[in-house]
């Protein structure tokens, strides 16, 4: 805890997320709240694994994380920027330019087209590229996929592939924050060492901040950094929850 | 990638309720729009057949009656009045003009009008405009006759043609005048008013036309030399020196004695004509609008319902960045997609009708109609239309916006 108070002068330009006293309840009037989380610091271009048991409050942290969510209690910072500061339309905005999100499936709008599915992004996050095409292509031959699938419709391809399409829609904007939510759990076991290789490799060249959260934990060697979430919720400082 | 795009693909998606959808907005779409559109064209191609005739004259009935066959050669005139009435009325010191009709005879079906020259002087429709000689001129003989442009389009007739007159206004009459053959003197440019579809012939046509084939035959051969006075008119229409004493001259004309008259003023005939069928075409217009609404619930019900299954497609979009008015807008454009195609659809259905039945309109019902369908009241009639489809599609929308609201992106759908 003294620590990050004295270290956050200078941590100011160095952190990707910043969250402090959060307290999240889903019905505002239970009486404890669904989620807390004290303190956590996570670094720009960190990736870390995140894991607990189920319904321990993974996916609203991300929920939190994406600004989909705010929480009832504390400060939520992003990039040093405060979340509570901005209305949920600035949210929203800022979602869409500088945060991409992966889940475990129905990532994609199934009648649009892979193209469309990530042009979708880029129309979203207003930025109007004029490269789009060719950054998708790019995007996707990192991830192994083949060109002609631009053109597919997202249902016709496998789970696995789409999960890939969704990595490369999540990417497209060149996010600064990467939240990732179980995306291998419905792959099988080759398909998802597949998977994680490439996302891995290619959150590390572009130098983005990611939260990976999974129970599975044979996916903890993909990552230099863990945190078990009953640690994140319950310490007070952000440190005892590292491995 | 816009919201449009993805408003059209959504709606591809759920490609069999959207088209069912479809042909319940383009019905119900075309039938406003006709009632509309005939209820204005009516209007307006019944207020366009007579103009500067300030007094019409004929044999007792209803008003409406003499309006219907006089100027619109609807109906059969009930009953005549004397040549010499028409020939007083016209030395009438406060007429300027006076146009004898006779009706009653047909020609292929379309009506055979005995008039004098002075007809193609006086007789004005729409804004004044007089009547235009495509070729030709007025007739001069008994057995001359000038035609409408419809009646030489047609049955492909020239000048200088020979036509047969039948008495009756069946389109086949049972009692054929072969022997009194007709010669086209003129053929009128197109009015757009039942003009079009009438053969003019001389007074003393017609009355030849009823003669005894002896008679007739005598006359041909040029064995009488007396003229064949016309007895009887059906109506006169009259233009006065001016328009202040029409009402003088109305009460004057109905308490004639030589002769049983009535006297109509063609604008007040032609008000209470629309005062009748005002209570029909207000009829036709909220059954109309309460169609449109029904099928605008449909549209409603239809996107409500897609929502349970689009809850994951919002989720995807609140991922990128979405915000629920974007999700709002979304819905609504998806509704106004649908309406605008059905209103371009249902005007393309419409022009066409119209088309195609465009002929059988006017020499059935009088009614020209211009298929023209773009008026400013049917523009009004339109956006209407899209003013209920906001309406009644913020339903689904709201629906929509609040769905994107609690989305909370998870794991499990
Ligand atoms: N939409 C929701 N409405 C109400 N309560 C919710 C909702 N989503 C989650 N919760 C509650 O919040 C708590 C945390 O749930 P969360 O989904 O964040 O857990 P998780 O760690 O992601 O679990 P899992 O590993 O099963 O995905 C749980 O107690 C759960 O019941
Ligand atoms: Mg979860």
């Amino acid at each position: 805890m003294e620590s990050t108070e004295t270290n956050n002068a200078e941590s100011q330009s160095t952190l990707a997320i910043s969250l402090n006293n959060i307290e999240y309840k889903y019905k505002s009037k239970a009486t404890s709240p669904d989620l807390t989380i004290p303190q956590w610091d996570l670094k720009r271009g960190q990736q870390v694994f995140l894991y607990g048991d189920s319904g321990s409050g993974k996916t609203t942290l991300l929920n939190l994380l994406a600004g989909v969510l705010t929480p009832s209690a504390g400060v939520i910072k992003i990039f040093d920027r405060a979340f509570s500061s901005l209305s949920a339309r600035q949210r929203d905005k800022f979602r869409a330019r500088h945060i991409g999100v992966v889940f475990q499936q129905f990532n994609l709008i199934p009648y649009l087209s892979v193209l469309k599915n990530i042009q979708l992004a880029d129309y979203f996050a207003s930025t109007k590229r004029k490269d789009i095409i060719d950054s998708a292509q790019a995007l996707l031959s990192k991830l192994k996929m083949p060109a002609s699938v631009l053109n597919k419709r997202a249902s016709e391809l496998s789970v696995g592939q789409q999960q890939r399409v969704a990595i490369a829609r999540a990417l497209i904007n060149q996010p600064e924050l990467l939240l990732v939510d179980e995306p291998t759990s419905a792959l099988d076991a080759s398909a998802r060492d597949a998977f994680m290789k490439v996302l891995v490799e290619t959150c590390a060249a572009a130098n983005t901040t990611m939260v990976f959260v999974s129970h599975d934990m044979s996916l903890q060697d993909y990552f230099e950094t863990s945190i078990a979430m009953p640690l994140l919720s319950q310490s007070s400082s952000s440190q005892e929850g590292l491995k | 990638m816009t919201l449009f795009s993805l408003a059209w693909h959504s709606l591809g998606s759920r490609r069999k309720s959207v088209v069912l959808t479809f042909f319940s907005l383009l019905i119900s779409i075309s039938v406003l729009l006709s009632v509309e559109h005939l209820r204005l064209q009516a209007k307006e191609s019944f207020n366009r057949t007579v103009s500067g005739v300030d007094i019409i004259v004929g044999a007792p009935s209803g008003q409406l009656n003499l309006l219907l066959y006089s100027v619109f050669r609807m109906g059969t005139p009930t009953n005549s009045i004397k040549y010499s009435s028409y020939q007083t009325l016209k030395n009438h010191s406060l007429v300027e003009w006076a146009v004898p009709i006779s009706l009653g005879d047909s020609h292929h079906g379309f009506r055979v009008l005995g008039t004098s020259q002075e007809y193609f002087q006086y007789f004005k429709y729409a804004d004044k405009k007089g009547l235009v000689f495509e070729q030709g001129q007025a007739f001069t003989g008994m057995f001359d006759t000038v035609i409408g442009s419809d009646v030489a389009k047609q049955l492909g007739y020239k000048l200088g043609d020979k036509i047969v007159i039948a008495h009756g206004i069946a389109a086949t009459s049972f009692t054929h005048h072969d022997n009194a053959p007709f010669t086209i003197t003129g053929i009128l440019k197109p009015t757009g008013t039942p003009v079009d579809k009438t053969v003019h012939t001389s007074l003393a046509g017609i009355e030849a036309v009823h003669l005894s084939p002896r008679q007739l035959r005598n006359i041909l051969e040029g064995n009488t030399k007396e003229e064949i006075a016309p007895r009887q008119v059906t109506a006169v229409m009259l233009g006065l020196k001016s328009r202040l004493a029409t009402f003088k001259l109305q009460r004057d004309i109905n308490n004639t004695n030589s002769d049983k008259l009535m006297a109509i003023l063609p604008g007040v005939a032609m008000t209470e004509l629309w005062q009748l069928m005002g209570t029909v075409e207000n009829l036709l217009r909220v059954i109309g609008f309460l169609v449109l609404i029904s099928s605008l619930f449909g549209l409603s019900t239809m996107l409500l319902a897609s929502m349970d299954q689009r809850k994951g497609e919002i989720a995807v979009l609140r991922i990128l960045g979405a915000g629920p008015r974007v999700i709002f807008s979304l819905v609504l454009l998806e509704a106004l997609i649908l309406v605008l195609l059905a209103i371009a659809a249902a005007s393309g259905l419409i022009s066409l009708t119209l088309y195609l039945s465009g002929d059988w309109l006017a020499s059935h019902y009088g009614l020209f109609l211009s298929g023209h369908l773009f008026s400013t009241d049917i523009m009004l009639a339109m956006l209407v239309i899209l003013g209920a489809t906001i309406a009644t599609a913020i339903v689904p929308a709201i629906e929509a916006y609040k769905s994107a609201l609690h989305t909370v992106l998870s794991s499990k759908l």
